[in-house]
């Protein structure tokens, strides 16, 4: 077993409705993968079951061998899996740098340390300059940069990237994606990416892997996905120029 | 903190301590029970203002602690120092009642606020009947005229109970500003602001409100003791009555929610103004009855409608202490 998470054979409905039926996938460590599919896909409960927010009614996931299919959110952070929601969720009341630090908190010691930790990841975000702005004054970009600041600041092995980039603008969205790659580069973090900017998704993963109806339909390097006629028919539509 | 904040603070700790040299009776009085609405909002305010939970039924924790150290003390004669100990045990274990129920099965906002309202009632309709306690006809500690200051029974002058009121204030006011500056004050702002992104950084969501409850049940026990032996006697229809909960809650809504200094500032206005008012009609020869609380209504709607925030987020800008 060499993944660093494996999604073994997971199903999940909601009042008899299957959002994910029978999905299995992994992400070895220190790769960038993308999970993509049409809306209703099942690819946001996917990342749900991930972090813990339900229990999978079957299947097993495993992160770094040890199961942690039905822990809590915060076991699931605790383990090394940061995450950020698709409707973005800032601590509307607390400064930039104040809700990075909450998520700083997780590994540091104290709060000062925290602060330290924050402050550098602030930075890396390019959010520096509005560190001390409250959380609710941020426009959308802003906001989707914090909530991957927060994310890192748990300091995770593992990052869970819901939408990040829906909403940004071209060269924001490159800017984005380079922090990503230098993250993944420099300290080996391993990403799973839901995309639907197929922009970002072909610059950073280097494996997609396709939902459609909560099932595996394609997988594989973006150079054949995009490919795929099973992909091109439910959801690409024509193919996309690379 | 800036220099201007210290030297405004200083001035205020200097007129508090000073207060009982010029002000009468009345007027201590007055000051006395600014300083015990200031104490109870500041402990209410930690598990509203910070961690989120809203409860109304706060005078649950007043009344159980005034009646355990006021039993102590009328039955066995055991003062409230010792007396103090029972009082926060019986309402933390209480609050932890309440809030596993609450927090375990998932019951919050306006379902959790009316499970304080319903534990309040309920312990108030129970001390009706509990004959030892003195029942629907109140509880009456001996009261002893007293010259001379005698801490330890807390018998003495009012200045003594006012300057003992003081000192639970400042401590409470100290405690709540190291609390927001920890971890613990971090992950309550998370969990008021968001809870299921709190959780997803990692905070047991559970474990921290829990730990907001039973520091603000236990300071609000504190409370209740100082109340059974300012006042010296105890009805179950008053001390747990919700208008009193209301009573604690309303400073810290209109003075700033989660703020430090909103608690005192919300206490001193309201108090003020209130006793303010009713001594001009009763001056006036017009007797109200009621009438604080269609002022209390008419300020809090004033409030909600021009500072949301609360007066002392705008009083802090203006006094060049904030941003």
């Amino acid at each position: 077993m060499s993944e660093l998470l494996s999604v073994a054979r997971v199903a999940k409905s909601f009042r008899g409705l299957k959002a994910v039926a029978d999905v299995s996938f992994g992400v070895p460590p220190g790769a960038i993968v993308a999970l993509i599919g049409p809306n209703g896909a099942g690819k946001t409960t996917c990342f749900n079951l991930i972090a813990g927010v339900f229990a999978p009614d079957t299947g097993s996931i495993l992160f770094s061998g040890s199961p942690i299919h039905g822990k809590r959110p915060d076991q699931v952070c605790a383990a090394g899996i940061g995450r950020t929601f698709q409707l973005v969720k800032p601590f509307a009341g607390l400064s930039v740098l104040d809700n990075v630090i909450v998520g700083a908190l997780e590994r540091a010691p104290g709060v000062s340390a925290a602060r330290r930790r924050a402050a550098e990841i602030v930075e890396k975000l390019g959010l520096g300059a509005k560190s001390d702005l409250p959380a609710s004054a941020l426009t959308l970009p802003d906001r989707k940069r914090l909530e991957v600041a927060r994310a890192l600041a748990t300091q995770p092995q593992l990052l869970l990237l819901d939408e990040v980039m829906a909403g940004l603008r071209p060269t924001e969205c490159d800017q984005m994606v380079e922090v990503f790659r230098a993250l993944n580069r420099e300290q080996g973090l391993t990403i799973l990416l839901i995309e639907h900017v197929m922009r970002a998704v072909m610059a950073l993963a280097q494996t997609i892997v396709v939902l459609h109806h909560g099932e595996v339909i394609a997988r594989g390097a973006p150079g054949e996905v995009v490919r795929d006629a099973a992909v091109l028919e439910c959801y690409l539509g024509e193919e996309v120029e690379v | 903190m800036n220099r201007r904040a210290l030297v405004l603070g200083a001035l205020l700790a200097a007129f508090l301590l000073a207060l009982p040299a010029f002000a009468g009776s009345y007027l201590l009085s007055v000051a006395t029970l600014i300083l015990f609405f200031a104490y109870a909002g500041q402990a209410w305010n930690v598990m509203m203002g910070f961690a989120g939970q809203l409860s109304l039924g706060h005078s649950l924790y007043v009344g159980v602690g005034a009646y355990a150290a006021g039993g102590l003390f009328f039955h066995y004669g055991v003062g409230p120092w010792a007396g103090i100990w029972l009082a926060i045990a019986l309402c933390v274990a209480l609050g932890v009642v309440i809030g596993f129920l609450a927090f375990r099965f998932g019951i919050s906002g306006v379902y959790f606020a009316l499970l304080t309202i319903a534990f309040a009632e309920f312990t108030r309709i129970g001390f009706d009947h509990i004959r030892w306690l003195g029942g629907p006809g109140g509880l009456f500690l001996k009261v002893s005229q007293r010259e001379t200051w005698d801490l330890l029974d807390l018998r003495g002058t009012p200045e003594m109970f006012y300057y003992v009121m003081l000192a639970l204030a400042a401590a409470a006011f100290a405690l709540c500003a190291w609390l927001l500056r920890s971890r613990a004050g971090y992950y309550w702002q998370a969990i008021r602001e968001d809870e299921e992104a709190a959780q997803a950084l990692g905070i047991h969501t559970f474990r921290w409100k829990m730990l907001a409850v039973v520091i603000s049940s236990a300071m609000t026990a504190i409370a209740g003791v100082f109340f059974a032996f300012y006042y010296n006697n105890l009805f179950p229809e008053q001390i747990f009555h919700i208008s009193r909960s209301i009573e604690i809650i309303l400073g810290p809504i209109i003075g700033g929610l989660g703020t430090l200094f909103g608690p005192i500032l919300g206490a001193a206005v309201l108090t003020i103004l209130a006793d303010g008012i009713t001594e001009i009609l009763a001056a006036l020869g017009w007797e109200f009855p009621g009438v604080k609380q269609v002022f209390y209504g008419l300020v809090l709607l004033l409030v909600i409608m021009f500072l949301p925030h609360g007066i002392w987020p705008v009083l802090a800008r203006r006094l060049g202490l904030a941003r």
